[in-house]
């Protein structure tokens, strides 16, 4: 299952036969007060200054989201996507829960982008797929309903089931739905994050699908939070997860990638790997 | 054990979330003669507040944190029956629930152990809560605190809605209104007019007590 990403002159395939797709995280203002202040001034400097770290991590997507409190997330949006395509030729992944600003989002984008994110819950898809269907974009689906997000494995692929239907119903193609199998934290509950690597197995298994997930999530509220997400990603991605939503600022987390990539015979030759060392050993005099 | 050392080695006990040993400690001190109140008020309720101090510090992590307030949780279990005969009050009631369309609960139910910890009555209403359950939640419960959580941007609006449902029933002035979830911000919660917001659980619990001594400052019994 090839899922293909566009912008206006690149292209980058998520799947299970390529390298990990590492989508860069931090264009996003969550819990950060003072870039929320900005973007409430219209300031998007520092939209600009999380795209260029990211892209020098290793980025090869950029998740964009614009989510303010007390501003105007769909003008915001645009104007970071516009800022976004200017800066860089990543694609872009289109994160909000708000459909009007994905749907700006959208429109201001030349490419395929991957929209980020629909829920199981039926108000929602029928706001968000018809947005997907006519943009041509990819679409990040999250198995949790109206009711609850489930802990169960087995509910959570039932609930993939149930996003598959509506994909198919909506004309959205398989191969533009990327599944988020929900990563928990584990300071929280320390059986969660088993569970998000036996629903990876099991959609891997039942259909095949490619998927990504927030790896931060997992290691919020502990300490060394890097070296978690470096083991926890090497793991995930052996049992078939195909792309996460990462911090790439993080030498740590990427190389870990990386060197999954490596050993999981993504990588042959290991080319990318020793490139990498030999880029990282002429920048250090 | 003296008193005064039982009172310490529960103190302890409970700062590390050992379980079985604050349970064993609070009955080992009751048959001793020690009260539900010196428990209380001398050695797990300042257990539990250098928790919190050490969380904001980046001392302790979030599953110390939460082991500390299940131990804590225990004691009260046994506590709370004595000292209701004995006509001591909870350090207050506190409704919570993640508000409609939304059904993020691990943050919500991170604060709830933390306040229990805290000594509060927490009544949980858990996710997807529509106004006029909160509402109905705050007549029955007659709670100082109303919590809403919120995980979304989309759902924070709901924070507003609950406001106006709140001021409708006539209940705005006897309840005070604490908001939080990962995308809220102080700003927000003024500009909803809530009475208050924390960023994390141990928060909470600060202004939450906070909250509460104001208002009983300001309206003696």
């Amino acid at each position: 299952m090839h899922t293909v990403l566009r912008s206006a002159s690149k292209e980058v395939v998520i799947g299970g036969d390529q390298p990990f797709c590492i989508i860069g995280e931090r264009i996003n203002p969550t819990g950060r007060k003072i870039f929320q202040e900005q973007l409430r001034r219209g300031d998007l400097s520092r939209v600009e200054i999380d795209i260029s770290e990211q892209v020098a991590g290793g980025a090869m997507a950029l998740d964009v989201n614009m989510g303010a409190p007390l501003a105007d997330e769909a003008e915001l949006m645009v104007r970071a996507v516009e800022l976004a395509q200017s800066r860089t030729d990543l694609p872009l992944c289109i994160d909000s829960s708000v459909v009007e600003a994905l749907e700006a989002g959208l429109s201001a984008y030349e490419g395929k982008a991957l929209v980020n994110s629909v829920t199981a819950e039926d108000e929602r898809l029928d706001a968000v797929l018809p947005l997907v269907r006519r943009h041509g974009a990819a679409v990040i689906m999250l198995p949790n309903d109206e009711e609850e997000i489930p802990e169960a494995p087995r509910r959570r692929l039932e609930l993939v089931g149930r996003l598959v239907a509506a994909a198919e119903r909506y004309g959205i193609g398989l191969e533009d739905v990327v599944i988020d199998p929900l990563a928990m934290p584990i300071g929280a509950d320390t059986s969660l994050v088993d569970k998000t690597l036996e629903t990876i197995h099991l959609v891997k298994e039942r259909f095949g699908l490619n998927m990504t997930l927030g790896a931060s999530n997992v290691s919020f509220g502990m300490p060394d939070r890097h070296a978690i997400g470096s083991a926890f990603l090497p793991m995930a991605m052996t049992l078939g997860l195909t792309s996460a939503i990462m911090d790439a600022r993080s030498a740590d987390l990427v190389q870990a990638v990386k060197a999954a990539d490596l050993l999981l015979d993504h990588d042959p030759w290991g080319a990318n790997w020793i490139a990498a060392h030999r880029a990282r050993t002429a920048a250090t005099p | 054990m003296k008193a005064e050392e039982l009172l310490k080695v529960l103190y302890d006990e409970t700062l590390v979330g050992n379980a079985p040993r604050v349970l064993e400690l609070t009955n080992e001190g009751l048959a001793s003669g020690l009260s539900p109140e010196e428990l209380l008020f001398d050695s797990l309720i300042p257990s539990l507040e250098e928790v919190g101090a050490r969380f904001e510090r980046g001392d302790f992590f979030v599953p110390e944190m939460l082991i500390a307030g299940k131990a804590m949780s225990g004691a009260l279990e046994i506590l709370r029956p004595l000292l209701a005969e004995t006509g001591v009050e909870p350090v207050g009631t506190f409704v919570m629930g993640t508000v409609k369309g939304d059904v993020h609960d691990i943050g919500k139910n991170l604060v709830n152990i933390m306040l229990e910890g805290a000594g509060f009555q927490v009544i949980d209403l858990g996710v997807q809560v529509a106004p006029e359950k909160f509402v109905a939640a705050i007549e029955e419960h007659r709670p100082d605190i109303v919590g809403f959580s919120a995980f979304l941007t989309t759902t924070m609006p709901m924070f507003k809605a609950n406001m106006n449902a709140l001021e409708k029933a006539g209940l705005r002035g006897q309840v005070i209104v604490m908001v939080g979830g990962a995308p809220v911000t102080q700003e927000y919660a003024d500009a909803v007019g809530a009475d208050g917001y924390a960023s994390d659980a141990s928060a909470a619990v600060a202004r939450a007590k906070e909250l509460l001594s104001h208002r009983r400052a300001a309206q003696p019994a």
